[in-house]
């Protein structure tokens, strides 16, 4: 559940093998609080439920994505459309050291015209991967409008994006890396910044 | 790790084909689309150099490449310049100096698509070169088999015909045991390459005892124009003795699977009705055939020599 950054594909240098630090700066307890959260935001800002079609950037994207149309399910008794759509295919990173990322999967289940879009995702940084996220939308259909979802919100913004719901807004280096993942036992999520470890995506 | 282009199977290690299947599945995806494009390619430039005339893998390469947004060159060189006498290496050099992101080669010699690899900046995927290899087409004939078994290891696969003048089947034998399927061959002995055995396959002389058990048959195709009356008697006894219709296919799983590279030679290698209908997947082979070359274009192109590759 790696930020979608191409800097996770680089392997690691000698020097940054071991990490400064690497922190909890949002634990399950939180996670979901926040996603509750955004939930409610969600039920607040906008008028036809029916319409909502969250989709999830991967990797971190989908499982957000899922627990927030739980949410919904839980406090608006509405049932929402959940999709997955890899940005890579769309990216606007250059080939780096010969290698191309790895693709991961998309699955759309119904069309986007005319839809209220949640694009959802992990981590926000440079705004470069939302961009590449709205590009491939527009290939499947005409949306309504699209807003965004994102868990942590870290700042280093190199495109005109706005994250329309945050979990947290987390102030970062813009050579620290911050991932959501597993927590080490399996049970529940957990979102880590570790120092120096990578650019911000 | 698959290097630079991809030449053939032999060169390629089993997380290489794994890498490229999977890559596959996702491009398919993108096929079922509306918009069945994606800008990943936008600004590159593919020149197929077909020096053997091939519509089908031309057009599939032709249409991969357009899926990615890339720029698709057609250059078949016996209309131009090879009447002029211009070599073979002087028309590749020529093309490369236009600074292209990969060219798909396709050449009736082998070893050509690799010498032109040698002299080239750009990478070079082979499209078929003589009796060698042809990539492509086993890379798409393992993916039309993940899809239908769901796996490779621990099957048995058949391949019937011409193994000594097919590139496909070299470049399936190979992929198939990379992946740990055993294979199998069988036809008239005088189609299998001397020492078949050597390629770690079973030689079978009876259809009947090679079709036992088999999950996948792949059934070659006879180049009638080029081998008939030299390598076995008539078509006619070719059909009778390793052309395969339902009855024959009852000796092998009940859910095999019937392949072809095509084009089929029907009535020869395959019965009129098995060409059409399942249990042959030959129309999934040829869609899966886009995909794949999709997948390879997208991990090579723009990896020339000397320019992304240094750091």
């Amino acid at each position: 559940m790696a930020s979608d950054s191409p800097a996770k594909n680089r392997p690691a240098t000698p020097s940054s093998a071991a990490p400064a630090s690497a922190g909890v700066v949002l634990d399950d307890v939180a996670i979901q609080r926040a996603l509750m959260r955004i939930a409610h935001e969600l039920v607040e800002r906008n008028e036809e439920l029916g319409r909502l079609y969250l989709v999830g950037i991967p990797n971190g994207g989908p499982p957000l994505a899922r627990q927030i149309a739980a949410n919904l399910r839980e406090i608006a008794g509405v049932d929402v459309t959940v999709g997955v759509l890899d940005t890579t295919l769309y990216r606007d990173d250059r080939l780096t050291g010969g290698i191309r990322p790895r693709l991961r999967r998309t699955e759309m289940p119904s069309a986007v015209d005319d839809r209220l879009v949640i694009l959802v995702d992990d981590v926000a940084s440079t705004g470069r991967t939302i961009r590449a996220a709205m590009d491939a939308l527009m290939d499947f259909g005409r949306p309504r409008a699209v807003q965004v979802v994102a868990l942590v919100d870290r700042g280093h913004r190199e495109l005109p994006i706005k994250i329309d719901y945050v979990g947290k807004n987390i102030p970062t280096q813009r050579t620290d890396h911050v991932q959501l993942r597993e927590r080490p036992g399996g049970d529940g999520m957990e979102v880590v910044l570790m120092q120096g470890r990578g650019a911000p995506s | 790790m698959m290097g630079r282009g991809l030449l053939g199977i032999e060169d390629l290690e089993r997380e290489d084909i794994e890498l490229i299947l999977d890559t596959a599945f996702h491009m398919k995806e993108v096929g079922r689309r509306e918009v069945k494009k994606v800008p990943t390619l936008r600004g590159r430039t593919i020149i197929n150099l077909f020096f053997e005339p091939s519509t089908r893998t031309r057009t599939s390469f032709e249409i991969a490449g357009k899926r990615l947004s890339a720029d698709v060159v057609n250059f078949t060189p016996s209309a131009s310049s090879l009447t002029k006498r211009e070599s073979i290496l002087d028309t590749a050099k020529t093309l490369d100096a236009m600074d292209p992101d990969a060219v798909v080669v396709r050449h009736n010699v082998a070893g050509v698509p690799k010498q032109i690899a040698d002299q080239l900046a750009a990478p070079v995927i082979n499209a078929g070169d003589g009796a060698h290899e042809h990539p492509t087409q086993a890379l798409l004939d393992l993916m039309t088999v993940v899809e239908e078994k769901g796996r490779i290891d621990g099957l048995t696969v058949t391949i019937i015909g011409d193994i000594a003048h097919s590139r496909v089947a070299r470049s399936d034998i190979y992929g198939f045991k990379k992946m740990g399927a055993e294979v199998r061959v069988v036809g008239p002995p005088t189609m299998m390459p001397a020492q078949v055995e050597c390629l770690g396959v079973k030689f079978f002389r009876s259809l009947r005892e090679a079709l036992d058990g088999a999950d996948v048959v792949m059934a070659l195709r006879i180049q009638l124009e080029r081998l008939a009356g030299a390598l076995f008697p008539s078509v006619r006894e070719y059909s009778a003795t390793f052309g395969l219709d339902r009855a024959k296919l009852r000796y092998a799983k009940d859910d095999a699977i019937v392949m072809h590279p095509g084009p089929v030679n029907r009535g020869v290698e395959l019965s009129h009705d098995l060409a059409n209908r399942r249990p042959s997947v030959i129309l999934d082979q040829v869609r899966n055939g886009v995909a794949l070359r999709m997948a390879v274009l997208y991990l090579l192109a723009g990896q020339r020599r000397g320019v992304e590759e240094e750091r």
